[in-house]
């Protein structure tokens, strides 16, 4: 059972199942066993609504299931609240710190509420709090938005949890940050802290262990990113031309084109089942029926990203 | 100023002080008519100052700007006029229809009611929306508000729209759907002024500008970036920029 479990999977979910309104489908809906692993790094990935804020919030004991349960630690969710609490941590989506607190002041604040001293664990927040202490007297509510991300990491980190929740951590962040935040998190990861994270890139998702996959209040696949990949099985190419908005409605016309995005400086077309085409046959139709410009096709090599795209059509 | 008709954004010199605090240094460029320009910078470089004075909420320190025509100075109720603006955070009437929401934004800009009828069922209809006239907004799903939030903001046909991390928390496919909605006005003749975090959507835009420490160290199309830094992609010009910034976030 979850408890004899425990050492190994610091959070076991069962069959979590939450509805807000009656008549309307659960927010949450799972089924299943999941167990994750000390130490271990899993991500949750989805579409807005897919519920993954509320299966935070069932995991930080701020909202009950209806049925099925979750153990954190051992520790059953719905009776064990004041424990979990302080074995948890948790960053919400929205800004949660207290505004007309100072950085400093918040820190306390949070260090307090559970009992500790802030230079008993420094050293899981210095990383990220060396960067705000220049700003130590200033008010929470006036930082900018990557350094609000920072607070609110070292706020849920300064009671030294087992498990970390971050919902939605790097929203609003830009790329300088957002490494940094992922840097931070190998380290914590390396001491041994499990990790939870929902995520709308996929070069975040791409880091972690595990990556569950949430739609509907549900889990449609739980894989390493790796496994992902490697079970794409579908044709890709890259295409690019000089005119991209044009490409894009003449590539989804095309009979052999499956399904067209936009993909950084290029589109990708998955090419429908024994499509038989190549690379230079598409390049030479956009050029010669679309009368298209500075074509260049090429295979591509399916990421993270291409997964998710594909997913979503079944 | 220089006198170039097709640029909808003129900026010479723009600069905002809080105290001692430069937040936008001497910042000069131009927004083409109908591009889509990308305007980026790590948390903390100034974009928000300085879109804020670019949609006339407020004036700069020094320097000379025009938008849409309108000079920062003296006309910044014009400029709201004849912008759109739509951020993350956007805000329509929870509690009216879809159709009702159209309705106020048009005649909060003045859009004559013989014209606003016309464009309401025509936005309605391309953003696959006619079905929900009727529905009241805090019914909607997340995905279609932002939807009506971008026609909200192009209701009355601006010369310019501001986009102000449009896609922020948003997943890969919504993005993209959004994007779309982007080219589609753009094709229409509305030129976008976007922020993002998202180094992918920047190279959807035509041409781009860095801003690190108040000032805007870099400024060209996406590819012509890439050759100049070296870099395989605009992440890594990005990072290469912001490496340089002394300022702390």
């Amino acid at each position: 059972m979850a408890e004899s479990n425990s050492d190994r999977f610091p959070v076991v979910i069962d069959g979590l199942v939450k509805s807000y309104r009656k008549n309307a489908p659960p927010a949450v809906n799972l089924g299943e066993r999941v167990e994750i692993g000390r130490g271990e790094l899993f991500g949750i990935i989805g579409p807005d609504g897919a519920g993954k804020t509320t299966l935070f919030r069932m995991l930080a004991t701020l909202v009950t299931p209806d049925s099925g349960t979750a153990f954190i630690e051992g520790t059953d969710i719905r009776s064990g609240y004041r424990k979990i609490r302080t074995l948890l941590g948790y960053m919400p989506g929205r800004f949660s710190l207290y505004p007309d607190l100072s950085v400093r002041e918040n820190l306390d604040f949070f260090a307090s509420v559970f009992g500790k001293d802030i230079d008993e664990n420094y050293s899981l927040i210095g990383g990220i709090y060396d960067r705000l202490k220049p700003f130590e007297k200033r008010k929470a509510g006036k930082l900018s938005g990557g350094m609000k991300q920072k607070l609110a990491l070292c706020c849920s980190l300064i009671h030294s949890p087992s498990v970390l929740l971050l919902d939605e951590p790097t929203t609003g962040v830009d790329p300088s940050s957002r490494r940094e935040l992922w840097e931070n998190l190998a380290g914590l990861k390396e001491s041994g802290m499990t990790i939870i994270v929902s995520t709308a890139y996929m070069d975040e998702a791409d880091r972690c262990d595990r990556v569950a996959m949430m739609k509907s209040g549900r889990f449609l696949t739980i894989d390493s990113p790796e496994d992902i990949i490697s079970k794409f099985g579908k044709r890709l190419l890259a295409v690019r031309s000089d005119e991209m908005f044009r490409l894009l409605r003449d590539l989804r016309s095309m009979d052999t084109v499956s399904r067209c995005y936009t993909f950084g400086d290029s589109h990708h077309i998955v090419l429908k089942q024994g499509a038989g085409v190549t690379a230079g046959s598409i390049a030479r139709e956009l050029t010669e029926r679309f009368s298209h410009t500075g074509v260049e096709v090429r295979e591509a090599e399916a990421t993270l990203e291409d997964c998710y795209m594909n997913l979503e059509e079944k | 100023m220089i006198d170039k008709g097709d640029n909808v954004i003129e900026v010479r010199n723009l600069t905002k002080k809080f105290g001692d605090f430069t937040a936008v240094d001497n910042i000069t460029f131009e927004v083409h008519k109908g591009e889509i320009f990308g305007f980026l910078g790590a948390n903390g470089a100034g974009k928000t100052t300085a879109m804020k004075m670019l949609t006339g909420l407020s004036f700069p320190t020094s320097g000379e700007g025009k938008v849409a025509g309108f000079d920062v100075w003296t006309q910044s109720e014009l400029i709201k006029k004849h912008i759109g603006y739509m951020s993350q955070k956007f805000a329509l009437y929870g509690d009216l229809t879809v159709k009702d929401n159209l309705d106020i934004f048009a005649g909060i800009y003045g859009v004559p009611p013989r014209q606003s009828g016309k464009r309401i069922a025509e936005l309605l209809d391309r953003l696959s929306l006619a079905g929900e006239r009727d529905t009241l907004v805090r019914d909607l799903p997340q995905g279609w508000k932002q939807k009506l939030a971008f026609s909200v903001a192009i209701v009355h046909k601006p010369e310019i729209m501001f986009l102000d991390e449009p896609t922020g928390g948003v997943d890969p496919s919504a993005r993209r759907q959004f994007w779309e909605l982007i080219y589609e006005a753009v094709d229409e003749g509305i030129t976008a002024f976007v922020t993002t975090h998202y180094m992918d959507e920047a190279e959807y835009c035509g041409r781009i500008s860095m801003m690190v420490d108040g000032r805007i160290d870099a400024l060209d199309s996406p590819s012509a970036l890439k050759r100049k830094y070296g870099a395989a992609s605009v992440a890594e010009v990005f990072e290469i920029l912001a490496r340089g910034a002394k300022r702390q976030d």
